[in-house]
C-alpha cells in the first residue's frame, strides 16, 4: 500500500492515516472471528478424540472439502455480483452422469476416457451455468429463481438419462482423479487449490475481477464506467456451472460411480463457505481466501461431529444454524462499526 | 382570518444554513404561492411544517395555537396539516380505498370492515368530485390520479391545510386544468393550500398570495393580483453568492458533437412534444449549459448521447461521424463520458477504495493483454488526478464513502478525465457540494474546455449555468425554448424562458402564455 502525503486536515479523511492504534482484541477477534473460530473447532475435537488431529484424517477432510470448495471459489463470483446460485448441486449431478454415461455408453473402452468425461463434464455445466446466466440477464428474472428452477430441472433431467441409476466401471485413469495423488496430495485437493489459487489472482489482481467487485457493488455505477454487466453476470454463472461439471467429474472419479443423487444439499454447503468467509450477500466485498476458511470450517465441522458420532441429521440442524449465525454476526459487525 | 403563521424560523444543516429567520403567514380558505429557486429553502420549511425536520428556532402557530417543534409527523397530520410531496406516499399494491384510510380503517369485531371502508371512501371521493374507483390499485392508476389519492387522503384526516410540493411538475395541461379545479373546490370548502411551483403563470391564475424565498430567507409577500410574472422572477432570482464568471479561453472550435433530430426510443414523460426531434451542438473549447427545471428533459437528453437509454430516430454525431450507441460502453469507447446527476447512486461504488472507483473504466490500457493490471501504473493515474484536482484524501485505498461530497465528485471527474474524452457531459457537477469545492470544479471544467473538450453541463442552480457556460440553451418540458449567448444571459432571462417558455424580452404587457 502506497499511502500518500496528507495535504489537509480533512476530518473522513484523517481516520486512514492515524497512526496504527494500539492492539485491541475486540477488534482483532472480529476482523478475523472466521479462522479463530475456525481453531478453536480444531482444538475442541482434537482434545475430544485422538483420531481427529491425524495427517490421515486432514487430508480426509480436506479432500471432502475441495469437491464442494471447487465449486465455492465459483459461487464467490456469483455473490460478489450480489447474485446466488441453487442449482450448482443438480448441474453437478447432471454434469458428472452425462460424462459418464458418453463415456461408458457412447465411447466404450478409450486410455482418454477421463479426459473425454472431464471435458463433457465441464462443457455441460458451463453451458448450463450460461443458460442460467441469460435467463437472468435477458428475461430479468431473479437470479434465485432461474436457479431454484434449474435445480429441479437438472436434477429431474439427471433422473431421466439414466433411469434414476448410477453409472460405473470407470477405469483406472479415470479413477486416479478421484483417488490418486500427486507427491502424496490426493488429486481433488490438488485441483481444488489450483482451482482457489487462479480463482483468487483473477479476481485480484485482473481488470476482469475488477469489473465483477464494480457489478457487485453498483450495477448502475458500472454499467455508466463502461462495464459490459450482461457479461459479467452471464459469464459469473457460467463459470460457476464449469466448476460444478469439473467438481461433479472428480466426485464420481472418487465414489467410482456418477450418481443421480450426487452433490444434494451442496448449495447449501457451498453458499455457507462464501457467506461464513464474509461475502455480502449485496454483493461487492468478499475474497476467496475468506471461501476458504468458510468451506474447511464446514468441513472440519461435518467430520468432528461425524468422528464425535453425532448424527448426520443433527449435522445439518448444526450447519444451517451456523449460516444463519454467521450472517446474523456479518449484519451486527456492519451496523456496530463505531 | 390567518390559519398559519411561520416567524422567524431558522434551521441549519452541516455546513449550511437552509433557513434564516424564514416567515410565512396563511389565511383561511386562501392559495398562497411559496416561491423561491431551487436551494431558496422552500422545501425544508415544508419539511418543518410537516415535521419532517426540527426547527432550530422560531415559532409556528397553527390555528392560534403554537405548534411544539418535536411533533411527530403523524400528530401534524392529525392537526390538520397534510402534505403532498412530488414522490407520494402510496402503497401501489394496495387500492385507492385501503391507501386513503391505512392505518385507520373502520372496524368490526377487530377486523377490517371492508364494506365499509369502500362505501366511505366511495362517499368521500363522489363529495369531493374525484373521478376515481375505491377498489382500484394505486399502481394502475395516472400521476395525476394518484395524486387525487393523496388529495382523497389528506381530506379523510380533515386537512385544514395542504401543501403540494410542484404539484403539476408531472402533470399534462388538461390534468392541470382538473387540479385546479379540484383546489377552487377546496378552497370553497375553507381549506387552505400551499402551492410550491415555478410555474408562475399557474401561480398567477391560480394563487391569492404569495412569499418569495432566496437563499434560506424571506424575500417578499403579498397579493397575486398585485404583480405581474416579472415582478415575481425579479424578486426570486439574485443571490448572495456569486460565482466568477468564466473568461472565454478563444473562440471556440469546430463542431465536435452534433446530436440531430433525436427521439427518445422511450421518453419518460409521456406528454407530447417531450424531447422530440431534439438537436444540438456543441463545439470543442465550449462549454454549453442545459438550463430548466427538474424534469424539463436535460438529463433524459444527456443519457441518449450516453448510450444509457436508446434513441428512436436521429443521430449523435462525434466529428461529423455518426455513432451507434448501444450502452455507455459504446460511448466511453468513441470519446464520450458522463458524470451523472446523482453521485450515490449512479457514480460512486461507496464501500470500494477511491483508486478502484477512478480507475474502473480506464483499466484496459493499463493491463498487460487488456486484463493484468499494472497496479503501479494504476496508482500513478490515481496520484495524478489527486494532484490535478487536488482531492483531499488520506490514501488511495480510503473507500470513497468516507470523502466528502465535494472530494467523491473530484474522483468521479478524475474518472472521466483519465478516459481523455473528447466530450464532456456533467449533470449537476456541484449538487450538494460546499462552496469552496464548487469554484474549483467550476475552474477544472473550463480548464478542461481550454483544452478543447466539448463540455455539457447541467445545472440546476442558475448562478452556476452563468458563470460556466458560453452557450445556453434552456429546456422546458422537453422542448428546447432557448439558445442564449452566456455572456449576455441574465437571470431574470433563463428563469422566464424556464418558467414560461417566453423570453422576458417581450413586450411589456403582452400576455405569458402557459405552452
Amino acid at each position: 500500500m502506497t499511502s500518500s502525503p496528507t495535504l489537509s486536515p480533512d476530518p473522513a479523511a484523517d481516520q486512514a492515516t492515524s497512526p496504527p492504534r494500539r492492539f485491541d482484541p475486540l477488534a482483532f477477534a472480529r476482523k478475523h472471528r472466521t479462522i479463530l473460530f475456525l481453531l478453536l473447532l480444531i482444538a475442541v475435537f482434537g482434545a475430544v478424540n485422538e483420531r481427529f488431529l491425524t495427517i490421515r484424517n486432514a487430508l480426509n477432510i480436506l479432500s471432502e472439502v475441495s469437491i464442494y470448495g471447487i465449486i465455492a471459489v465459483g459461487m464467490t463470483y456469483v455473490i460478489l455480483i450480489g447474485g446466488i446460485d441453487v442449482a450448482v448441486g443438480s448441474l453437478l449431478a447432471f454434469a458428472s452422469l452425462a460424462a459418464a454415461y458418453v463415456v461408458t455408453t457412447v465411447v466404450g473402452p478409450s486410455p482418454v476416457s477421463w479426459l473425454i468425461a472431464l471435458g463433457i463434464s465441464t462443457l455441460v455445466g458451463l453451458a448450463g451455468g450460461y443458460v442460467h446466466g441469460k435467463a437472468v440477464t435477458w428475461l430479468h428474472v431473479p437470479a434465485f429463481i432461474v436457479t431454484l428452477g434449474g435445480m429441479t430441472v437438472w436434477r429431474g433431467a439427471t433422473l431421466i438419462l439414466n433411469d434414476g441409476g448410477p453409472i460405473s466401471g470407470f477405469d483406472a485413469a479415470y479413477r486416479w482423479w478421484g483417488t490418486g495423488d500427486i507427491l502424496f496430495v490426493p488429486v481433488p485437493i490438488a485441483v481444488f487449490v489450483l482451482v482457489a489459487a487462479l480463482g483468487h489472482v483473477v479476481l485480484r489482481y485482473t481488470r476482469y475481477g475488477r469489473q465483477v467487485y464494480a457489478v457487485g457493488g453498483n450495477a448502475e455505477a458500472a454499467r455508466l464506467s463502461g462495464v459490459n454487466v450482461d457479461f459479467i453476470v452471464t459469464s459469473v454463472y457460467a463459470v460457476i456451472g464449469a466448476l460444478a461439471g469439473l467438481s461433479g467429474f472428480l466426485l464420481s472419479a472418487r465414489l467410482g460411480s456418477a450418481e443421480a443423487v450426487a452433490g444434494t444439499g451442496y448449495e447449501l454447503r457451498v453458499i455457507a463457505s462464501v457467506v461464513i468467509g464474509g461475502a455480502s450477500l449485496t454483493g461487492g466485498s468478499g475474497g476467496v481466501g475468506g471461501t476458504l476458511l468458510g468451506a474447511l470450517l464446514i468441513g472440519v465441522l461435518s467430520n468432528g461431529l461425524v468422528i464425535m458420532h453425532v448424527s448426520s441429521y443433527f449435522q445439518q440442524v448444526v450447519i444451517g444454524l451456523i449460516i444463519v449465525a454467521a450472517v446474523a454476526f456479518d449484519h451486527y459487525a456492519r451496523t456496530h462499526k463505531a | 382570518m390567518t390559519l398559519l403563521d411561520v416567524s422567524q424560523v431558522s434551521k441549519s444543516f452541516p455546513g449550511v444554513r437552509a433557513l434564516d429567520r424564514v416567515r410565512l403567514e396563511v389565511g383561511r380558505g386562501e392559495v398562497h404561492a411559496l416561491l423561491g429557486e431551487n436551494g431558496a429553502g422552500k422545501s425544508t420549511l415544508i419539511k418543518i411544517l410537516s415535521a419532517a425536520h426540527v426547527a432550530d428556532e422560531g415559532v409556528v402557530t397553527f390555528d392560534g395555537q403554537p405548534l411544539d417543534p418535536r411533533d411527530a409527523p403523524l400528530r401534524r397530520q392529525q392537526l390538520g396539516i397534510a402534505t403532498i410531496y412530488q414522490e407520494f406516499n402510496l402503497f401501489p399494491e394496495l387500492s385507492v380505498a385501503e391507501n386513503m384510510y391505512l392505518g385507520r380503517e373502520p372496524k368490526r369485531l377487530g377486523l377490517i370492515d371492508w364494506r365499509r371502508l369502500r362505501a366511505d371512501a366511495a362517499a368521500l371521493l363522489g363529495e369531493l368530485g374525484l373521478p376515481l374507483d375505491p377498489d382500484a390499485p394505486v399502481s394502475r392508476l395516472t400521476v395525476a390520479e394518484q395524486q387525487m389519492v393523496e388529495i382523497a387522503k389528506a381530506m379523510t384526516l380533515n386537512a385544514r391545510l395542504i401543501i403540494m410540493d410542484e404539484p403539476t411538475a408531472a402533470l399534462s395541461s388538461r390534468e392541470v386544468d382538473r387540479l385546479h379545479a379540484i383546489i377552487a373546490d377546496l378552497k370553497a370548502r375553507g381549506v387552505s393550500v400551499i402551492y410550491v411551483s415555478h410555474r408562475l403563470a399557474e401561480v398567477k391564475a391560480m394563487c391569492d398570495r404569495y412569499t418569495v424565498m432566496r437563499d434560506g430567507r424571506y424575500v417578499a409577500s403579498g397579493d397575486v393580483a398585485d404583480v405581474e410574472i416579472d415582478d415575481m422572477v425579479r424578486l426570486m432570482v439574485g443571490r448572495s453568492v456569486e460565482f466568477f464568471r468564466r473568461a472565454r479561453s478563444g473562440p471556440p472550435g469546430p463542431v465536435v458533437l452534433k446530436v440531430e433530430t433525436v427521439t427518445p426510443k422511450r421518453p419518460r414523460l409521456a406528454a407530447p412534444g417531450y424531447l422530440k426531434d431534439i438537436c444540438l451542438e456543441v463545439r470543442a473549447g465550449e462549454i454549453v449549459g442545459l438550463a430548466g427545471l427538474v424534469g424539463a428533459g436535460r438529463t433524459d437528453l444527456a443519457r441518449l448521447i450516453f448510450g444509457a437509454d436508446a434513441i428512436a430516430s436521429g443521430s449523435i454525431r462525434l466529428d461529423d461521424k455518426p455513432l451507434k450507441l448501444r450502452s455507455p460502453r459504446d460511448a466511453i469507447r468513441a470519446g464520450v463520458m458522463m458524470v451523472p446527476e446523482d453521485r450515490k447512486q449512479q457514480g460512486c461504488f461507496l464501500d470500494h477504495s477511491i483508486r478502484r472507483n477512478l480507475s474502473l473504466p480506464s483499466l484496459k490500457p493499463l493491463s498487460r493483454l487488456g486484463q493484468w493490471i499494472d497496479e503501479r501504473a494504476e496508482r500513478d493515474l490515481v496520484e495524478t488526478y489527486r494532484l490535478k484536482l487536488r482531492v483531499k484524501m488520506a490514501s488511495q485505498e480510503t473507500p470513497i464513502g468516507k470523502l466528502s461530497g465535494g472530494n467523491q465528485q473530484k474522483v468521479l471527474l478524475g474518472r472521466s478525465m483519465a478516459l481523455a474524452p473528447r466530450v464532456l457531459i456533467v449533470d449537476e457537477p456541484t449538487r450538494g457540494i460546499d462552496i469552496g469545492a464548487k469554484a474549483e470544479v467550476h475552474q477544472v471544467l473550463s480548464d478542461l474546455a481550454a483544452q478543447g473538450v466539448a463540455i455539457l453541463v447541467i445545472s440546476s442552480e442558475l448562478a452556476e449555468v452563468m458563470a460556466v457556460s458560453d452557450r445556453i440553451v434552456v429546456f422546458r418540458e422537453g422542448v428546447v425554448v432557448a439558445d442564449l449567448d452566456g455572456e449576455t444571459a441574465t437571470e431574470e432571462g433563463l428563469m422566464a424562458y424556464m418558467a414560461t417558455g417566453v423570453g422576458r424580452a417581450s413586450p411589456p404587457g403582452m400576455e405569458h402564455r402557459p405552452q
